[in-house]
């Protein structure tokens, strides 16, 4: 433990090194061993084989569908997340903090049971699909429905990066803006929404990225129809069913590459926040 | 009519924002719980009861109960070791080790019981030896509890760091000079200050780990009665066509889900409390 002090500055609190040791174990342990363990198992495959796995026809589809409704409901809840950030900061109503604390409803609320009750809502005969089938439109057992539960879990992570900017903001910017003779709409456009887009970008990216592993709540709505509704966990999921452990592997490699791309860019959005002067 | 500041919105525009805002939380979030308690009472009280006391359902309560006695407690412990390695200390590698902390956050549930099948599974690396010595980790218990504290693994110390980070060395090096011991200091003087912040952890640790879904289903292999906790127990039922069944088990989480909201709006508003009486 002596060789973790030479790492740090000189305090005179004590319990570094055994608190250190102990982080580093129980990290190495949980997450690192068992995580890069994955990677030593897909290097195993020859590449050609790893190709095959990860870029099979029926792989490429559920790609499609995963990183596509990801993308379009963390858009959707990009529009609507700031509508519901933008009038929990700044207007006052009745119920107000209950409506904000059922914002985190999608995190506190187990994946298989919002699963089970968007279906429910959603089948032919529930209460929103039975308006919804005499206009021809399909919610469960299609994309649409797994849109919708990406949506349901996506949304905290808008309202919850950007409430906090809202509430903080200069108001004496705007103050200013309107002297000039702006209209609210481009003190909006020119001087809000430009101190709010690093917050934006980074719920944005933290809802997709949450959206691609997203698991309990899409498989009972999605109906997983094989290239036509089917998440690339749910075949990662297949695939270990029929102990195809390479090929599982293979998948999940790729997932995990690009959740790791995500993670960097999370990262580098925030820091990109915390120094623009506007947004802080 | 009160009287609008000029730098808000036209009451127009201000109805439409509320109308937008609120009616989207409605449908996605408002809706779907309300579904699961209309369906899980749909057949009356007596049913709702049965649902809960039957001996699979109770043996599922009694499993999650297990997980999270094992998983929760570890993890505030790794939570309490890491934050203060972290927080009371300046090292190399410091902002790096924060990231890896975060890691399990952005891996898919479905991957994160994916690692540990790979690892202890018949075909993974530990399986044979594991075989010979007669322990089972996957399809078993161990492989729900690893899975869990793998999920819940960065919510008690992302909480505790950026707290302790704030409150800063001061109080505990006066206590070390004043002749304290390292773990009487953390008793006397650290704890008091992060009692609220470690109780939020612990609460949001503790809900995901009831309602962890993805991973669990992967590890579980979803032998009734002995390894099925209550979100799985949820999908069988719900799988099997036993809707009231499936939401009257359901409603059990969505409650945990409300009291843990409750509570942490709760924590938040000591919390805020507090900090301002700190600082103040």
């Amino acid at each position: 433990m002596q060789f973790f002090h030479t790492l740090k500055k000189p305090s005179i609190i004590p319990g570094f090194g055994l608190t250190l040791a102990f982080t580093l174990a129980y990290l190495a342990v949980i997450v690192i061993l068992p995580l890069s363990g994955l990677f030593f198992k897909a290097s195993a495959l020859t590449l050609s084989e790893f190709w095959q796995t990860a870029t099979s026809d029926r792989v490429m589809h559920a790609y499609k569908i995963s990183f596509g409704l990801s993308f379009i409901a963390a858009l959707i809840n990009s529009f609507f997340g700031l509508i519901i950030a933008w009038i929990l900061a700044r207007y006052h109503f009745p119920f107000k903090k209950i409506v904000d604390a059922m914002v985190d409803l999608p995190f506190a609320l187990p994946t298989a049971v919002a699963g089970i009750a968007l279906t429910a809502l959603y089948a032919p005969k529930g209460w929103i699909g039975q308006y919804l089938e005499p206009l021809g439109v399909k919610v469960a057992f299609t994309p649409l429905g797994i849109l919708v539960a990406l949506l349901f879990i996506g949304l905290p992570f808008i309202v919850r990066t950007v409430e906090p900017i809202l509430q903080d903001a200069d108001r004496e910017l705007e103050e200013a803006a309107l002297s000039l003779g702006a209209t609210r709409w481009q003190t909006f456009r020119q001087v809000i929404f430009p101190s709010i887009v690093p917050a934006l970008l980074t719920g944005f990216a933290m809802a997709f990225a949450r959206g691609l592993g997203e698991y309990g709540s899409v498989i009972f709505i999605a109906g997983n129809i094989p290239q036509v509704s089917e998440i690339v966990p749910l075949f990662i999921v297949i695939k270990l069913e029929q102990y195809d452990y390479a090929g599982a592997t293979a998948i999940a490699c790729v997932m995990l590459v690009a959740s790791f791309i995500l993670l960097f860019i999370i990262n580098w959005l925030q820091s990109w926040a915390g120094k623009n002067p506007a947004a802080a | 009519m009160k009287y609008r500041s000029p730098t808000s919105e036209s009451c127009g525009v201000q109805a439409v924002l509320m109308l937008l805002g609120l009616g989207f939380m409605g449908i996605l979030v408002a809706l779907p719980m309300a579904v699961i308690f209309v369906e899980a009472f749909r057949q009356g009280w007596q049913t709702y009861r049965d649902a809960l006391v039957n001996p699979q359902a109770l043996s599922a309560i009694r499993l999650t109960l297990l997980i999270s006695a094992i998983a929760v407690p570890l993890n505030v412990l790794f939570g309490l070791a890491a934050s203060w390695a972290i927080a009371k200390f300046d090292f190399v590698g410091k902002r790096l080790l924060i990231t890896f902390i975060d890691l399990p956050f952005s891996v898919s549930p479905v991957i994160s019981g994916l690692i540990y099948v790979l690892l202890f599974g018949a075909n993974g690396y530990f399986g044979e030896w594991l075989d010979a010595h007669d322990v089972q980790i996957i399809f078993a218990v161990p492989g729900l509890v690893i899975a869990t504290i793998f999920v819940t693994f960065p919510f008690v110390a992302r909480e505790l760091i950026p707290l302790m980070e704030e409150q800063g060395t001061e109080e505990e090096e006066a206590a070390i000079m004043l002749g304290a011991s390292g773990f009487r200091t953390f008793l006397s003087v650290t704890l008091p200050n992060i009692k609220w912040g470690l109780l939020y952890g612990v609460l949001l640790c503790n809900a995901r780990a009831m309602g962890e879904f993805g991973a669990v289903s992967v590890v579980s292999g979803h032998i009734r009665g002995h390894t099925d906790t209550i979100p799985l127990h949820v999908e069988i039922l719900y799988n099997e066509y036993n809707f009231v069944a499936a939401f009257a088990v359901a409603s059990i989480l969505t409650m945990l889900a409300l009291v843990t909201l409750l509570l942490k709006s709760l924590i938040e508003f000591k919390f805020a409390r507090e900090i301002r009486a700190q600082k103040g």
